[in-house]
């Protein structure tokens, strides 16, 4: 690609992928909002271009892992939202047929294996997935999210310095919104850059601006072929922010109204729509029809999973364990 | 003659037929391959020299991380075996067995699921003191979707092994300490002893013993002394602890109606106040006497050697109790 750069067809995909993140927070929030479904909301609004950059170069067969702010990696990842509607409002046709809920979406057929509602379990069972890949050879790449607030938990030291020293194919994405639950990045994260702690484990550290899509598609290209090539984790953190506090509800009276303000002056869909237009990569019209569709999608999506059915409550009794074998597990089992 | 063999003769053996039928199967944990000392009592030597460091992988000393590793392997079609060196260390883990591990299958509505073992091993009787001794099953055994499994005996922990690898969900596999050296026949290869199903190893009439572990071997000590005292007891062996056979322990209550639960963790809140509970609920009115149970002392595990003897069960405690009951 000349100079580095995505080209049209890609810069368009990321508007797309980007404004259904935003499209579909605006009518889950609603929804929420107003009763139709009862859930507890961790908004992805402001990072949506992190999510969208790097599911630009993942195939359906990579991997990821995600946590309860994670509604945009799934949909980057190619999650329909139609049955994270209907698993956000508790019935039979969501990706888990209700069971698991907002915070623990999962839908192997696109690679989402793990939503963890527990702050930095994204990344030790990340690197098992990329672990399997690694055995069998399968040029897999194993995505970890995470947020800020994780980077201060054990489970990131003990996963970095594993997949180091394993030299597994995984990126780290750290998605840095400044704010982990009510409290102030810098105020709780010693020593600045979380990216920096990758020279800690010799491994590469990218600190990029999480609310360009340029810069994030090209940061992600570079980790994720680190990881393909089989030269070991990478590092990503994507500075960004959050448009609506920790969950929905919150006043967010902690984020003093400038910080908040600015950011939302830069809105990274905003700037993003502006730029594809004024540099001629897409007509205003284009990017209007874009939007236009995925509404029609997302609204699609909410009605079909407010007219399914609940789950029976016989479920209790099911997927807790497997069937018991009776016979041996057989022998040289194809691997799947 | 049969060949006579340890503990860990009987798990390595099934480890590497396990790993020979099975090409999903690996290892993973701290120490286990042989440039570590293939596990720190050899319950892994020599496999990673036979199956290579790909499969058999000695960890940094980060529980978390193993589990995870597990998890995520097991998630898309391994049979990964973690060794938590000792069964204390699984408290640095809890947040990735039991919310994870064990909750996962449930979680995506049954779309994924972890087909994991976590080995490890524990009990009092060296001196290890109180963070090297404990016994922790009731922790798993109250959170669903962990199987929770123990043996007695070499071929046991072989036939169960196999069993555990063969499963489809996460099982914790709790190896006693001294018991790994005590011998016993050898197991043929590929026997699998099934989950869930528990083993009555000695018939009786007059009283039952349910256990599991290395206590079973002192049930069965005090079985055979009450036997010279007129007492017949029965003792089963639960082998898994979680879930339980409760049909084989009320049948067997049923028919003998005395009970005594008896296990090396502590008695309070353990296990057994749950086996007693349903034997209470199923069989109440029909028992002749009330259930009992002995289990370790409310203290963490002493280091001196008189204190930890009487911290744990003896023969003579489960005689005592079970003369009182008559």
């Amino acid at each position: 690609m000349p100079d580095n750069q995505p080209d049209r067809d890609t810069l368009v995909q990321l508007f797309r992928t980007m404004s259904l993140i935003k499209i579909n927070d605006h009518h889950i929030r609603a929804a929420a909002r107003t009763g139709r479904i009862n859930v507890i909301y961790y908004s992805p609004r402001g990072q949506e271009a992190v999510a969208a950059g790097i599911a630009a170069h993942l195939t359906a067969n990579d991997y990821i892992t995600t946590i309860y702010r994670g509604i945009h990696d799934q949909l980057a990842k190619g999650v329909p939202s139609r049955v994270i509607w209907a698993e956000y409002a508790g019935r039979v046709t969501g990706s888990c047929k209700g069971k698991g809920g907002p915070m623990h979406i999962t839908h192997p057929e696109t690679g989402v294996m793990v939503t963890t509602g527990i702050v930095g379990s994204s990344m030790p069972i990340a690197n098992g997935l990329a672990l399997a890949s690694q055995i069998r050879g399968d040029k897999r790449v194993v995505i970890a999210n995470f947020g800020d607030g994780a980077s201060n938990i054990g489970a990131f030291h003990e996963s970095l310095n594993l997949a180091a020293v394993w030299k597994l194919p995984i990126v780290f994405v750290c998605q840095n919104n400044l704010y982990a639950e009510h409290s102030r990045f810098d105020k709780f994260t010693a020593g600045g850059r979380i990216s920096d702690r990758a020279g800690s484990y010799g491994i590469p550290g990218l600190h990029v601006d999480g609310n360009d899509p340029v810069a994030m598609w090209k940061a992600a290209r570079e980790a994720i072929a680190h990881a393909r090539d089989g030269d070991g984790p990478v590092l990503i953190e994507a500075m960004t922010f959050r448009f609506h506090g920790h969950l929905l509800g919150d006043d967010a009276s902690y984020i003093p109204k400038e910080q908040l303000e600015a950011a939302v002056q830069n809105d990274p869909l905003v700037v993003f729509r502006r730029f594809l237009i004024d540099h001629g990569s897409a007509s205003e019209a284009e990017l209007a029809a874009i939007e236009a569709e995925i509404e029609e999608e997302v609204v699609e999506a909410r009605t079909s999973a407010l007219a399914a059915p609940y789950p029976d409550v016989n479920e209790l009794k099911i997927d807790v364990f497997g069937p018991s074998r009776s016979t041996p597990l057989p022998r040289a089992e194809t691997v799947r | 003659m049969t060949d006579m063999i340890n503990s860990i003769e009987a798990l390595n053996r099934a480890l590497a037929d396990a790993m020979t039928d099975h090409p999903e199967v690996i290892l993973l944990g701290e120490d286990l391959a042989d440039e570590e000392g293939g596990g720190i009592v050899g319950v892994t030597k020599g496999l990673s020299g036979r199956f290579g460091d790909s499969r058999v992988r000695s960890t940094p000393i980060s529980e978390q991380a193993i589990i995870g590793a597990g998890i995520g392997a097991a998630l898309v079609g391994m049979r990964p075996v973690c060794e938590i060196m000792l069964m204390n260390f699984t408290t640095v883990a809890m947040d990735m067995i039991t919310n994870h591990a064990a909750k996962l299958r449930f979680m995506s509505g049954g779309q994924t699921h972890v087909p994991m073992v976590i080995r490890t091993m524990t009990g009092t009787g060296l001196g290890n003191g109180g963070q090297h001794s404990d016994y922790l099953e009731a922790w798993f055994a109250h959170t669903p979707g962990m199987k929770v499994v123990s043996y007695s005996s070499p071929s046991e922990a072989y036939g169960l092994m196999r069993s555990a690898i063969d499963d489809d969900d996460p099982v914790l596999f709790i190896e006693n300490i001294p018991g790994y050296f005590a011998t016993g026949p050898a197991p043929l290869a590929g026997t699998r002893i099934p989950l869930g199903i528990a083993n009555i190893a000695r018939n009786g009439e007059d009283v039952t013993i349910i256990s599991y572990s290395e206590m079973v071997n002192l049930a069965l000590a005090a079985a055979a002394a009450l036997a010279e005292q007129g007492i017949s007891a029965e003792v089963i062996d639960l082998r898994t602890i979680a879930p339980y056979d409760r049909a084989t322990v009320l049948t067997s209550v049923g028919k003998t109606g005395r009970a005594v639960i008896v296990h090396e963790a502590v008695r309070d809140f353990g296990v057994g106040a749950e086996i007693a509970a349903d034997i209470s609920e199923a069989l109440h009115g029909k028992l002749a006497a009330p259930v009992r149970r002995l289990g370790g002392a409310s203290c963490p595990v002493p280091f001196s050697k008189p204190l930890e003897t009487a911290f744990a069960p003896r023969k003579e405690d489960i005689i005592e109790i079970i003369r009182g009951l008559f």
